[in-house]
């Protein structure tokens, strides 16, 4: 295990050195980082199979477009944390502000607590997995990807929605512009099982206990009737 | 009385309505039928205060010029030496806007690439990422971060020779954009990981951060993922040009790219091009007041566009503390977009040569701003890009030509006190003195 601390080393230096094993063969995979205390721009743009445990609380873009790494956050994460992930996956033990994961294109969010506004803001690709509750406005013109939603959700879910699927276990405050119900058919239930085995949920929860939201897909091309819509 | 019958009277010819002219009442006959806004690209074409309002003093008794063709004025522009490791040097100072892929065809980007290569200068993405027509053929690409973060990546962030954060755009401060389905080709869909043929909206504002503390933090984390290795701009449309420029300033920005109304747009409604914003001739010298009471200017660079057309407009936007200048439209216009041989093709789209604007419908007889296959075939980007060169040699002979006019050795040296102005919107806005008298409206008496 390699030790890095933010308080001595800084967070430039520790980001370069991550960066640094990109593209290098290196037994130097398991990394743990110290005294984040709240640092903005921790672990971003990492580009290599590392394992990183961050011990303690993140600030803003925590893992911001991680490619390959595992990145755990024993503590709660400020707001973007794993914007724009490529790949890989980030696990916050607490909670994660606004815009958790926004425009993520690939690999795997999970939240063990709640999650505030805008979660999953324009995801495009990402699998966030939130164990609790996620705020308002959450995947607003989410693109494609998948959001599971243990908890409730807030106000206006998936407003503006394309192609990403969501799945919400407990209730659903108000759903956003073009977002309603879908049936639950068994390749969903397939991925939810999925997608909670891969982000310890599996205990938490079964598929069946949740409902499928999606895009109306009336806002698509746009209707001059639809305009009372925005 | 008149003495003629009343059929001899001579008549009162017909008036037509200055406030409801011809155009108003066509457009609220298009209204009326349609019930929706009119849509399309360009920028504002309203007559508005210009560079054409401004005029150079040239040499005197008390200046002495510089020969032409013997003595040296220089034209290299340093860009991003704040806080980047390695900063942008441009031969000439005068770059291509953010046009995105999407709007335009893969040619076209090959040729603005071809052309600001062979000219010395750099080339900048849009919505909807980097292509590799534009990365190949660019030797400095500048790649925009934009709010729809379409095709985002950190590996094309680490290709980019500059990262430009939007903020804004002249022709539509606080609005987003439409590519309309017509334009989602496979290709387009798949780099902006949308559905096919479905219009694809650019969001207004970031989805990540809100107001200049948080904008801070995603510079921060930009430079971050980049090392600091790259120059970081800010863009702007023209709304609150000191203020904006002063918090791009303290977020860290190395250099704020600032865009008037006439800045042009892929797609925007009409009414929010020339309704929205203001000209780029008032905006320079509020950007560079902001940088000077920061006592920045010159150390982050500030680049400004919206109408840049001639040589002349290039040194009067210098001449008012700017570093450098972007073109967008003038670069579609120099590669072929609204050539008069094609007007029978416009003819055919109801509309003529140098009034086509419906960019966002694809049929664009130049092949510039489509997606159609056949018509973007007719798009040569080799010739383009000569074209596009040849343009920009010409802007910067006549920015030079007029520089040593005024005695100047680099084209930088320009400065407020070489120009008057001919009228007192334009003295007021630009801050120099109205033509013939000492008096800059608003801060000097007459």
């Amino acid at each position: 295990m390699q030790t890095f601390d933010i308080a001595s080393q800084g967070l430039r230096a520790l980001n370069s050195t991550l960066h640094a094993l990109k593209d290098r063969p290196t037994n130097q995979t398991e990394w743990e980082i110290l005294n984040p205390k709240g640092a903005h721009a921790i672990a971003v743009g990492v580009d290599a199979p590392l394992d990183i445990t961050v011990r303690g609380s993140t600030g803003y873009y925590c893992g911001g477009m991680n490619k390959q790494a595992t990145i755990r956050v024993q503590g709660s994460a400020g707001p973007g944390v794993a914007e724009n992930m490529m790949s890989g996956s980030v696990i916050i033990d607490g909670d994660a502000s606004q815009y958790a994961g926004a425009t993520g294109r690939g690999g795997l969010l999970v939240i063990k607590g709640n999650a505030s506004s805008r979660c999953g803001i324009s995801m495009k690709g990402i699998d966030i997995v939130v164990h609790g509750n996620i705020g308002h406005m959450s995947a607003f013109m989410a693109q494609t990807g998948n959001l599971v939603v243990l908890g409730s959700a807030g106000d206006a879910l998936g407003d503006s929605l394309y192609e990403a699927r969501l799945f919400v276990r407990g209730s659903v405050k108000s759903l956003g512009a073009d977002c309603i119900e879908k049936p639950m058919r068994p390749e969903h239930l397939d991925l939810l099982a999925d997608l909670l085995a891969r982000s310890e949920a599996s205990e938490k929860a079964r598929p069946e206990e949740f409902r499928r939201y999606g895009s109306a897909r009336k806002l698509y091309n746009f209707n001059i009737d639809n305009a009372s819509a925005y | 009385m008149s003495d003629l019958p009343a059929s001899k009277f001579p008549h009162t010819p017909p008036r037509q309505s200055w406030t409801f002219s011809q155009a108003v009442n066509a457009e609220i006959r298009r209204a009326a039928e349609t019930g929706i806004y009119d849509i399309r690209g360009a920028g504002a074409k309203r007559r508005l205060p210009h560079f054409d309002d401004l005029l150079f003093l040239g040499a005197s008794i008390s200046r002495y010029p510089l020969e032409g063709y013997r003595e040296k004025c220089e034209t290299k522009v340093v860009l991003g030496g704040r806080f980047a490791k390695h900063p942008i040097t441009l031969d000439i100072p005068i770059t291509i806007a953010g046009m995105s892929f999407g709007s335009l065809s893969g040619p076209a980007k090959e040729g603005l690439g071809r052309g600001a290569s062979l000219a010395g200068t750099s080339t900048t993405t849009g919505d909807g990422g980097m292509t590799e027509e534009e990365r190949g053929h660019s030797t400095k690409l500048v790649y925009q971060y934009l709010p729809s973060r379409y095709g985002m990546n950190p590996d094309d962030l680490r290709r980019a020779d500059a990262i430009e954060l939007v903020v804004g755009q002249g022709a539509k401060p606080g609005g987003g954009g439409m590519l309309l389905g017509q334009k989602i080709s496979d290709r387009v869909a798949a780099m902006r990981s949308l559905p096919k043929g479905i219009d694809q909206r650019s969001a207004c504002r970031h989805p990540d951060w809100t107001g200049p503390d948080d904008m801070e933090i995603k510079i921060l984390e930009i430079r971050e993922i980049t090392d600091w290795e790259k120059p970081i701009y800010v863009k702007i449309g023209g709304a609150r040009p000191y203020y904006d420029t002063a918090l791009a300033v303290k977020a860290g920005a190395d250099v704020v790219v600032l865009d008037g109304m006439q800045g042009g747009t892929a797609a925007t409604q009409e009414v929010f091009i020339e309704n929205v914003g203001q000209p780029i001739l008032a905006c320079i010298p509020q950007a560079v007041k902001a940088l000077q009471d920061l006592g920045m200017h010159r150390t982050v660079q500030l680049i400004v566009s919206g109408g840049i057309r001639t040589g002349a407009d290039v040194a009067k936007a210098l001449a008012l503390g700017a570093d450098a200048v972007s073109i967008g439209t003038a670069a579609l216009v120099a590669m072929g977009d609204n050539d008069p041989a094609l007007e029978a093709e416009y003819n055919k789209l109801g509309t003529t040569a140098g009034a086509y604007d419906d960019w966002h419908e694809g049929q664009d007889p130049a092949g510039i701003t489509t997606q159609d296959p056949e018509l973007a075939a007719r798009f040569d980007p080799i010739n383009a890009g000569r074209r596009l060169r040849n343009y920009l040699k010409v802007l910067t002979l006549e920015a030079q030509t007029i520089a040593r006019a005024c005695g100047k050795s680099h084209v930088h040296n320009l400065e407020p006190e070489d120009l008057v102005a001919l009228t007192v919107e334009a003295a007021a806005m630009a801050g120099v003195p109205l033509a013939g008298t000492n008096w800059i409206p608003g801060k000097t008496g007459f």
